[in-house]
């Protein structure tokens, strides 16, 4: 099918675009990589009356080091980034290894960073990576009625961002404008799994860690977070909070997985039942922990 | 909801006119230009017939809009092989298209187009692939009649005569 009749604005600047989405009054629509977007257009799945194309935004679109070791990725920056540039590589492994698996490279020349965080589908793998990497995303609108000065900025954890499947609490008149990421510190490793019946197809379940060990082999911090797993991306606090101070033993980290399996809350559909998502669940976080842990013991010093 | 003005090369042809916001990249490309070696199969971005390449990059025509082009460039299938026409001869196909000609790479073509143009870039980038890399590089293509082996031997092929061009 074809998208219903739009207007089409494409500013060049974020102050310009905040302006377009403020004066649609909630009609207004953000476009990115239009990845998922223009498919629900094209099914005539909720109509917009004006689309603000974010692709002439240039001052989104960046991936930048920031001092503490870490990284700033602009909205608006591609999913193939994520994969050919060699800062991610070094600063952030877990998004690099994990990029091949978001959709396939035609999409992920397109798709952005922000459009996947702010499309909110439970199964996409960007909002448990970067949650379980303790990302900040920024957001920004234009000032309304009395406020004063352009633009009104905000913070959000990732974890805040996220209210339901395909439902976050960034408001219509709100731009995700980037995120950032803290650098890995020393003895911390990270590591993603996914099952998908195609590379690039959704993933069936994912997962993704993160664990920091001290001189003495004790697990000093450790986050774990489930793809398609529950209504939202989320991470298993149980079971990272189980491998706290613990060594991190093959034991200790069955433990951890067996409790991912039994608190998280996975739907049925057709590629699998709730058993079988649990029981991915369990397979790939101790896979994923084993690995972590291993690349965590190469920075320890 | 009036046209929009947009300058774009398409096929390294400039090309300057108005178009609908809603008009999407593949309509434009088949209807307004008859460029219709570009296919159209979903129109959700999952079978990868329609992929052409933007600015260098491989890309779903379904899921652009045609204004989204402006100062842009645009290859379709019909840019690889410009000698091609009514008296076409095989020696004067693009290298990745004599391969797939070659080794059996398609049946009915439907797939083969965006096929094409997605090969093109991860050639570029990947000049010497493994098998492996290759089946990844067309998971985003859905054919229904090869079974895809010989698709993977026919992008294999392609590396190797693409390699004896630059030599
Ligand atoms: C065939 C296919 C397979 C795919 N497979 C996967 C997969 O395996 N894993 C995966 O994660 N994704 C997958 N995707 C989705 C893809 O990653 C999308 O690119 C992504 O979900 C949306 O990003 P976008 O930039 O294209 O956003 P758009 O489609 O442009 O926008 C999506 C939504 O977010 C809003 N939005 C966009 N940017 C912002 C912003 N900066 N601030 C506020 N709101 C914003 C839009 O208004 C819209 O509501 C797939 C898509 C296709 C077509
Ligand atoms: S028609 Fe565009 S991907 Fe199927
Ligand atoms: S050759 Fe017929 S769909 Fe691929």
């Amino acid at each position: 099918m074809k998208p219903a009749r739009f207007d089409y604005v494409a500013p060049t600047n974020l102050d310009d675009a905040l302006s377009a989405l403020a004066a649609g009054g909630g009609e207004a629509r953000a476009l990115a990589g239009g990845q998922s977007l223009v498919p629900m257009l094209n099914f005539r799945l909720g109509g917009p009356a004006t689309l603000v194309d974010l692709n002439a935004v240039d001052e989104l679109a960046f991936v930048e080091p920031t001092e503490e070791g870490g990284l700033r990725l602009g909205a608006m920056a591609r999913q193939q980034t994520l994969e050919h540039d060699p800062l991610v590589r070094i600063r952030a492994p877990l998004l690099a290894e994990a990029a091949p698996w978001i959709a396939h490279a035609q999409i992920r020349s397109r798709g952005t960073i922000g459009g996947s965080l702010a499309h909110a589908d439970p199964a996409a793998e960007l909002p448990a990576l970067l949650m379980v990497l303790g990302a900040q995303a920024r957001v920004a609108r234009a000032a309304r009625g009395s406020e004063s000065g352009a633009r009104i900025e905000r913070a959000s954890s990732l974890c805040d961002l996220y209210l339901g499947p395909f439902f976050t609490s960034l408001e219509a008149d709100e731009i995700l404008t980037e995120v950032e990421i803290p650098g890995l510190r020393v003895g911390e490793g990270t590591a993603f799994a996914e099952l998908a019946r195609r590379r690039g197809d959704y993933a069936i379940v994912g997962v993704a860690v993160r664990v920091r060990l001290g001189a003495d082999g004790l697990c000093e911090d450790a986050a774990i977070s489930l793809i398609n797993a529950g209504p939202t991306p989320c991470l298993a606090e149980d079971a990272a909070a189980a491998l706290l101070g613990e060594v991190p033993t093959p034991a200790a980290i069955a433990n951890a997985a067996e409790i991912a399996s039994l608190q998280c809350s996975p739907a049925a559909d057709m590629h699998g039942s709730v058993a079988y998502r649990r029981h991915l669940v369990r397979v790939l976080t101790n896979r994923v922990l084993l690995r972590a842990r291993g690349r965590a013991r190469e920075r320890v010093v | 909801m009036s046209d929009v003005s947009i300058r774009t090369r398409i096929n390294g042809e400039e090309w300057t006119g108005a178009v609908e916001p809603r008009l999407l990249l593949s309509d434009f490309l088949r209807g307004n230009l008859g460029l219709t070696g570009t296919h159209v199969g979903c129109e959700h971005g999952v079978c990868g017939a329609c992929t052409v390449r933007f600015d260098g990059d491989p890309v779903r025509a379904c899921l652009m809009f045609a204004v989204q082009i402006d100062g842009h460039e645009i290859e379709t299938v019909e840019g690889l092989s410009p000698a091609a026409g009514t008296d076409l001869r095989i020696a004067d196909l693009h290298p990745i298209q004599r391969a797939f000609h070659e080794t059996h790479g398609l049946q009915c073509g439907f797939c083969t187009p965006g096929i094409l143009m997605t090969v093109a870039s991860f050639l570029e980038r990947n000049p010497k692939p493994s098998d492996r890399e290759i089946r990844e590089a067309i998971s985003g293509h859905l054919c229904r009649c090869t079974g895809y082996h010989n698709i993977v031997a026919a992008v294999a092929r392609a590396a190797e005569l693409l390699t004896e061009v630059e030599a």
